[in-house]
């Protein structure tokens, strides 16, 4: 592949509370506010509590999801009595650090996300974007924890979450840890990948050329709803022993999936998968137990800064 | 006639409730009794009528912990007595009703038994949670239940701190019994704590028919953990938690944490130690919950209780 270059990515955004109960995100931005780090070297950064009456009420969101409210189509819509509050924050985040698709965004936006599911370290990003995939290898060949990513094949106009604000940009994904709760453990391995990040923009900046490559990702197929009862639409079965916390485990078909509160066991059907967001929380009014993926390979060209 | 001198003398147990729900975002609790409200049969006993109930609604609604205060430090004597109305935030009026059908609390009309389940974001795994190390009612029951589930665990904690112990749900009942399973998220329901609370619950029917059959139940010794102390995080002048609970003590529930150990860590790496006066067995270790009631972790001590023998009385 051809080498690729890019002006330079002076201004990076990170945010946190985009969910009010993942706590990780929430308490980097404090600290980072508290220590005025607002310029890392060639690095102008950014930090923003993306929505602070959900933090404040360490709830996920007041009355819609934040992160479902970045499409083209909702940032555009008029603004009337009944428009909930966070398509009202959206559309200040994307003024602060967009405009979506603008001149004017920012270089890179950073959201920081917690799940409930045994997920690790992720990053989650929108399609073919080798400044993220650059820093993905970069922080998977620097941490000892493993490091995945997960790509979602969307285009830009329908993307619908807040790193779809920047020029670049990637939600960091960690779990498990509950809502509400700080982990020192998670704490840590989030703010490692920040600093990572930092630091491979600033060698990027500096003239550093970085070789591409292969990386290996996960792609999301498919969404697998709880059994429910078909009157009461109540969830009867629970995410089986064996599948609970084995997110990216290859699930084969036969292998269970759930237990049911009679004590039958459900199995996996159709092609054998990768399994994550294995019991999130914050899924169960979405209809979703778990999600499947299937692993892909994205090649990438070496980059490096753009001189003129 | 009676085996063992001075066995103590209890009626029999002929109305037990379980509560679900107390805390709405505490699912293991709120899915057993939807369960068994829709269909009782695997709680039901011989000659004891055991009733499923749901105590906040509209917290489990929400999916969240309360709607205006904590349903489960509600039952407060002024609480209880307060004229009704609306103005009354909505689980003081819910703890009057539930007063009013479960209890009155401290009269001969009380239920007898109330389990009411609980969830935990600690690495409790089962515990059974006492209100007085002298009701050897109960003592006798998590002997029971502790002899029963083994060699799985099930710890007692005994919260009778004057100034810590809380006016519970449960506490309208003559025996009332804590279960509190974790780890679990809030709004999450794990297969695995779901069967442990189920099996749990199983055994401790089994005691109360057993008890009500007429078996005399022989002294015993029960290890318990006593409630000691609550310790906050270190925070700054705003009430900003500057610290998290210790990698070295998260997750270490009921092991020991002796002076000098590590306790918290602040953001930026630093370790604060443990200074207390000698070992401590820590538990609550970073419950979701408890931010907001200033509590990272409270410490206990261990103790052995005595149970006297007990038995029925005679009609």
């Amino acid at each position: 592949m051809e080498h690729v270059t890019v002006p330079p990515l002076s201004r990076l955004a990170i945010c946190g509370g985009t969910h009010g109960n993942e706590m990780s995100g929430v308490y980097m931005v404090r600290e980072m506010q508290k220590h005025k780090d607002a310029r890392a070297g060639s690095v102008a950064i950014t930090t923003v509590m993306s929505n602070p009456r959900a933090v404040d009420a360490c709830r996920r969101y007041i009355d819609k999801d934040l992160n479902r409210c970045f499409t083209d189509a909702l940032l555009s819509s008029p603004i009337t009595d009944s428009t909930p509050y966070e398509l009202l924050r959206a559309k200040e985040l994307n003024d602060q650090l967009g405009p979506k698709g603008g001149a004017g965004a920012v270089d890179l936006l950073c959201d920081i996300h917690n799940t409930t599911a045994n997920m690790g370290l992720c990053l989650i990003f929108y399609s073919l974007d080798w400044v993220t995939l650059h820093i993905y290898k970069y922080i998977q060949s620097k941490m000892t924890t493993p490091v995945r990513a997960i790509q979602l094949d969307i285009p830009l106009s329908e993307a619908y979450s807040l790193e779809s604000v920047g020029k670049y940009g990637f939600a960091i994904e960690v779990g498990p840890q509950p809502g509400g709760v700080v982990r020192a453990d998670i704490f840590n391995m989030v703010k490692e990948a920040v600093d990572l990040t930092i630091e491979w923009l600033q060698r990027f900046n500096s003239g550093e050329t970085f070789d591409g490559g292969e990386v290996e990702a996960f792609s999301p197929v498919q969404t697998v709803d709880y059994p429910r009862d078909p009157t009461t639409n109540e969830i009867t079965a629970a995410v089986h022993p064996q599948l609970q916390d084995n997110d990216f485990k290859l699930l084969q078909p036969g292998d269970p999936t759930f237990l049911s509160f009679s004590g039958e066991t459900m199995r996996h059907e159709g092609a054998a998968l990768y399994p994550f967001f294995v019991n999130e929380c914050a899924y169960y009014e979405k209809k979703i137990a778990y999600q499947l993926a299937k692993k892909i390979t994205l090649t990438f060209p070496s980059i490096s800064v753009k001189k003129d | 006639m009676s085996s063992y001198n001075n066995s103590a003398r209890f009626n029999e147990a002929r109305k037990v409730a379980i509560f679900g729900g107390t805390h709405g975002n505490e699912m293991s609790g709120v899915t057993l009794v939807n369960l068994w409200v829709k269909n009782s049969a695997e709680i039901q006993r011989k000659r004891v009528e055991t009733k499923p109930f749901i105590t906040n609604p509209r917290a489990v609604e929400k999916c969240s912990r309360y709607v205006d205060t904590d349903l489960n430090r509600a039952f407060s004597p002024e609480n209880l007595s307060a004229p009704e109305g609306d103005n009354l935030p909505y689980e003081v009026q819910r703890a009057q009703e539930i007063n009013r059908m479960f209890g009155p609390k401290g009269s001969p009309e009380a239920y007898d038994v109330i389990f009411d389940l609980h969830n935990t974001t600690s690495n409790m795994g089962c515990t059974l949670i006492l209100e007085s190390s002298k009701d050897h009612f109960n003592l006798q029951m998590m002997n029971y239940i502790k002899k029963a589930i083994a060699p799985a665990s099930c710890l007692v904690l005994l919260n009778e701190h004057p100034l810590l112990k809380y006016s519970t749900s449960r506490s309208v009942a003559k025996h009332p019994v804590g279960l509190e399973v974790g780890p679990q998220p809030q709004g999450v329901l794990r297969s695995n704590i779901f069967e442990a609370m189920r099996i749990i619950l199983k055994h401790a029917l089994d005691f109360i028919e057993l008890f009500n059959e007429g078996m005399e139940f022989p002294p015993c010794t029960v290890e318990v953990f006593r409630v000691s102390e609550r310790v906050d995080y270190p925070r700054d002048a705003n009430g900003n938690i500057i610290a998290m609970v210790h990698p070295n003590l998260q997750d270490c529930d009921w092991e020991p944490l002796n002076p000098g150990d590590p306790m918290f860590q602040t953001f930026d790496g630093k370790t604060i130690h443990y200074q207390g006066p000698g070992t401590v067995y820590p538990t609550f270790i970073n419950e979701a919950a408890y931010y907001e009631k200033q509590q990272a972790f409270v410490t206990t001590r261990r103790e052995t209780l005595l149970a006297s023998a007990i038995r029925k009385h005679e009609n």
